[in-house]
């Protein structure tokens, strides 16, 4: 099975503690500095709307955001152009991407260190339902992949996936991970390059 | 962009009506052959605009930073989509809801396309449409065969063709309607879309229905065709029909529509449409587009003269027997009904729900019943709400719902017995704001968050006053809490201003030397008796001071009131000069020089600047009927070779001549308009009028490519081998080449 439209989402420690507000003039300055690889075009507002995209940063490529999906707030990016190299390179690269947001928001000053990864908990989605429907047999396809990966992420720790969505055909095909032990983005792209 | 993209036609075979499965296909060719340069550009603009596809501000690969003007790198490069449209550069596609009617699956592919394609929202307009934003032209065909899966359609969302058909949100279920206009909104939408009387406008054309006068129901009066309710006794025997109104229209100075006819019969209802769209199509201003609009016309003409003129072209029109089989079927068909027994209203519960009854709940007049409104911050509703959403309309009701110009969803049909659940459902989705229909609930046009056109920030200015105004609700007094704020970004009116009581609309001043963004205050307009009148612009304020502009008018309006006066009259009796006293100081500069807040718009820290206006699209580009005609003559040709390199020679060959009769047949229609799709009746039109009188003949080749037609017509019965399709697909070539030739020689097109 193709892996494209990877959407990975790290979770934000403290998230009570998060306002969406300073993220954009934060974001408004990586477009005038084109800071990440992508082309970085313009922000979508949706702080309104409750449990919702929050505030997203559009790309050509892929849009980055804080997104506030089910009530869980994290880094999020969204793979839309696709990606060659096989299932591994579309993981590797979409996780350096979110990795290397996530670095960036954390060292904000305006942010004031609230934006924080909790070290362990990772969500991903495949942003393509007919590419990967939320089906058991996406699954059990992307298992060894998905066992691939991870293992290496977290190299040497314990992880444990679970499929969130599996009870919920409509919703995206996603998976929920959770590490044993704490990272920071630092130490994951040190991993996913090691 | 999507890796999916090819996939999805064959997933969805057989799931799509095989007639909006084909306009699919030829549109995705379309795309091909632009991106091969094969199609010109406003050709191509004007035909994904009446597909819905739409352009977004800085689609010109331009963006001011904050900084400077920055140059999008699109891969693309300098491949565009229209007119200052780069190719690449995200767009916007508009999604039509005939009368706001919707269902439980729709709802459900609403948020799989916003999720897959778009920022993971779809948008509620003022039009009772959706919009998805950010979206790849590239990914539009496969977002309308889905859609198209679902029983949506977004042709003719944009362009300038026929709009969206809206109808007031509680027809069927208002006490004070005449009779429920449903099923004639669906037979009227149903009649325009595509028809080729309504395919050589110089601008959009937008009807409504309305099922009563005296609310704002489908705000009549502010439509190009505005259809009222009416009922009559003839013969001591009840007559329904419609009070019908032409010419009205928002934009940057408002028409107030004006009465056609007192009361027409149902049965006359798609003729008389029909007629007033020829006269449009005729006699409408093309080539300055702001006076395109038929408002226009029927003030230049005055309404008497555009009357006779309709009645005596309705006289004209040859016998269409959708007339009336639409209006039978579509009232037979549409029969509405509770999926729940009647229930009572709730005496208990919470402070919480009571204040959600008192907003968000309406009485229907079938006892027993009541339509619950879900408020949506600013039109917005995610994938995960409109699933739920989804669930809910299918729990408690047979999925009736509809979309409203106030940027809500309302289900209909709800028991009584279930409103608390109902409430408990919605509050567990977040859909549960005790707001509807109040202060709170501003209308706002998508402004500088997407549009091209957009001078100040109107989502971000409504996200602040509801902010504010949510904080102190609770002490602001009934009168106040019922007035309707509505926010455009500029002066073309998309979030209706004009008939606000409190209306604002994006303007530009400049300030100690910059440019600050600034809203004009327009006052005291009438949302009800089908948008009665307009309102009153009073003086442009500061973007940033607009928050203390309405704290000022609402606590004057609370304390300087009569008994029961309506906002509209108390600005009425305030007068200009008094209110301008009370604002007057919001105008100024800030001060403190330090001071630089005025300099940025709400939400965008980016210091104002105009530089990022662009050339809007919602005007179209005025394309002929015989352009689109030879650009699907040449799409035609162009199939033909596909399919000839595909191996299947007959289809080559037939499309080949396909592609040839219509060729002529554009070219019959500057002079015969109501030619039939016969292709021997076509070809024998395009003999007597081209080539005896020898229009079609080119200087030096004479009459030699129409020989090309007359042959193949002999050989249409004929199968197709390789070689014959070959010396056909040239010829055919030759042919809509000399097409082109002959339309030019001609000059200006008699009007069609």
């Amino acid at each position: 099975m193709q892996l494209q439209h990877v959407n990975f989402k790290l979770l934000v420690k403290s998230p009570e503690e998060v306002s969406l507000e300073p993220l954009i003039p934060v974001f408004h300055s990586w477009i005038q500095g084109q800071v990440l690889e992508e082309l970085l075009l313009d922000i979508a507002d949706y702080q309104h709307v409750p449990a919702g995209p929050g505030v997203v940063l559009i790309g050509h490529q892929a849009n980055y955001s804080v997104d506030d999906t089910d009530d869980r707030l994290g880094v999020r990016y969204n793979r839309k152009a696709e990606v060659d190299g096989g299932n591994q390179n579309a993981l590797r690269q979409a996780m350096r991407a979110s990795l290397i947001a996530c670095q960036r928001l954390q060292a904000e000053p305006s942010l004031e260190g609230k934006l924080q990864f909790n070290g362990q908990e990772i969500e991903f989605f495949i942003n393509d339902r007919l590419l990967a429907p939320n089906r058991d047999s996406t699954r059990e396809a992307l298992h060894s992949d998905f066992k691939a990966f991870f293992t290496k992420l977290f190299r040497g720790s314990e992880y444990a996936l679970a499929y969130p969505c599996a009870s919920e055909a409509r919703k995206l095909f996603g998976v929920s991970v959770k590490s044993s032990r704490t990272f920071t983005p630092a130490d994951l792209l040190a991993n996913l390059d090691g | 962009m999507k890796a999916s993209n090819s996939l999805w036609q064959k997933e969805l075979a057989g799931k799509t009506p095989e007639a909006l499965a084909r306009e699919i296909d030829i549109y995705e060719t379309e795309i091909e052959l632009r991106k091969q340069s094969k199609v010109e550009e406003r050709l191509f603009a004007e035909t994904r605009l009446r597909r819905g596809v739409y352009g977004q501000r800085y689609d010109n690969g331009q963006r001011h930073d904050g900084k400077k003007v920055q140059e999008m790198a699109y891969p693309s490069g300098a491949l565009t989509k229209g007119p200052h449209t780069m190719w690449d550069a995200p767009g916007m596609q508009r999604i039509k809801i005939p009368a706001g009617g919707l269902n439980a699956d729709q709802l459900e592919t609403l948020a799989e396309l916003a999720e897959e394609y778009s920022d993971g929202i779809a948008h509620v307009t003022t039009r009772q449409d959706f919009q998805l934003h950010y979206v790849h032209i590239e990914d539009t065909p496969t977002i309308m065969r889905r859609l198209a899966a679902a029983n949506i359609t977004t042709r003719e969302a944009c362009g300038n063709s026929v709009r969206n058909v809206t109808a007031c949100p509680y027809a069927g279920v208002c006490p004070d309607e005449m009779f429920d206009v449903t099923p004639y909104a669906r037979a009227l939408s149903k009649f325009l879309l595509g028809h080729p009387d309504c395919q050589n406008f110089g601008r959009k054309f937008k009807p409504s229905f309305s099922g009563c006068g005296q609310h704002a129901c489908g705000l009549a009066s502010m439509h190009d065709l505005g259809l009222i309710a009416k009922e009559r006794t003839e013969n001591g025997e009840r007559k329904i029909g419609f009070e019908i109104y032409v010419g009205g229209g928002l934009g940057a100075v408002p028409y107030q529509a004006k009465l056609f006819d007192s009361f027409i019969p149902p049965e006359e209802l798609l003729p008389l449409a029909q007629a007033i769209a020829r006269v449009f199509a005729r006699l409408g201003e093309k080539k300055n587009r702001s006076r395109a609009r038929i408002k226009f016309l029927i003030q230049d003409l005055g309404i008497e003269k555009f009357r006779e003129l309709v009645l005596e072209e309705r006289k004209n029109l040859p016998p269409d027997p959708r007339w009336t089989e639409y209006i039978e079927s579509a009232t037979a068909a549409f029969k509405e009904a509770p999926l729940k027994p009647a229930g009572k209203p709730p005496l208990l519960g919470s402070a919480e729900f009571q204040r959600w009854l008192k907003t968000n709940i309406r009485p229907q007049k079938q006892a027993g019943y009541a339509v619950v409104t879900i408020a949506l911050p600013l039109g917005d509703i995610t994938a995960n709400q409109l699933r739920a959403l989804a669930d809910i309309a299918r729990q408690f009701t047979k999925e009736t719902m509809r979309t409203t110009v106030e940027q809500n969803i309302v289900l209909r049909w709800i028991s009584q017995d279930d409103l608390a659940a109902v409430w408990q459902a919605l509050r567990a989705a977040r859909l549960a704001e005790p707001s509807a229909e109040t202060i709170l609930d501003v209308v706002t046009c998508p402004g500088t968050d997407t549009c091209k056109l957009g001078i100040s920030s109107s989502r971000g200015l409504a996200a602040e006053l509801r902010k504010r105004l949510a904080e102190k609700n609770s002490q602001l007094d009934e009168a106040v809490q019922n007035l309707h704020i509505k926010i455009s970004g500029c002066f073309n009116s998309c979030g209706q201003h004009h008939v606000a009581d409190l209306g604002f609309y994006g303007v530009s001043r400049k300030m100690a030397g910059y440019a600050v963004p600034h809203f004009q205050v327009v006052l005291g307009g009438e949302w009800n008796n089908n948008a009665g009148s307009y309102g009153m612009p009073v003086m442009a304020v500061p973007s940033k001071h607009i928050p203390e502009v309405v704290t000022r008018l609402v606590d004057r309006y609370s304390t300087g009131r009569k008994d029961g006066e309506a906002f509209k009259d108390f600005i009425k009796r305030m007068g200009k000069a008094e209110l301008k006293n009370l604002l007057e100081d919001l105008a100024r500069p800030p001060a403190d020089p330090a001071d630089r807040t005025i300099f940025t718009d709400w939400g965008d820290p980016r210091e104002y600047s105009l530089e990022d206006l662009g050339v809007g699209e919602c005007a179209g580009e005025v394309i002929s009927a015989i352009d689109f005609d030879l650009a699907d003559a040449e799409r035609e040709v162009f199939e033909a070779q596909v399919a000839l390199e595909n191996g299947q020679a007959d289809r080559a060959g037939k499309l080949a001549y396909q592609g040839m009769v219509r060729a002529a047949r554009g070219l019959v229609k500057l002079e015969y308009p109501n030619i039939a799709q016969d292709s021997n009746q076509i070809i024998g039109e395009f003999r007597r009028r081209f080539y005896d009188t020898q229009k079609f003949f080119d200087p030096f080749a004479g009459g030699k490519f129409a020989h090309y037609l007359f042959t193949a017509q002999e050989k249409s019965q004929q199968p197709h081998t390789a070689d014959s399709a070959r010396y056909l697909i040239d010829e055919a070539h030759l042919f809509v080449e000399a097409a082109h030739s002959c339309y030019q020689r001609m000059g200006k097109p008699v009007a069609v």
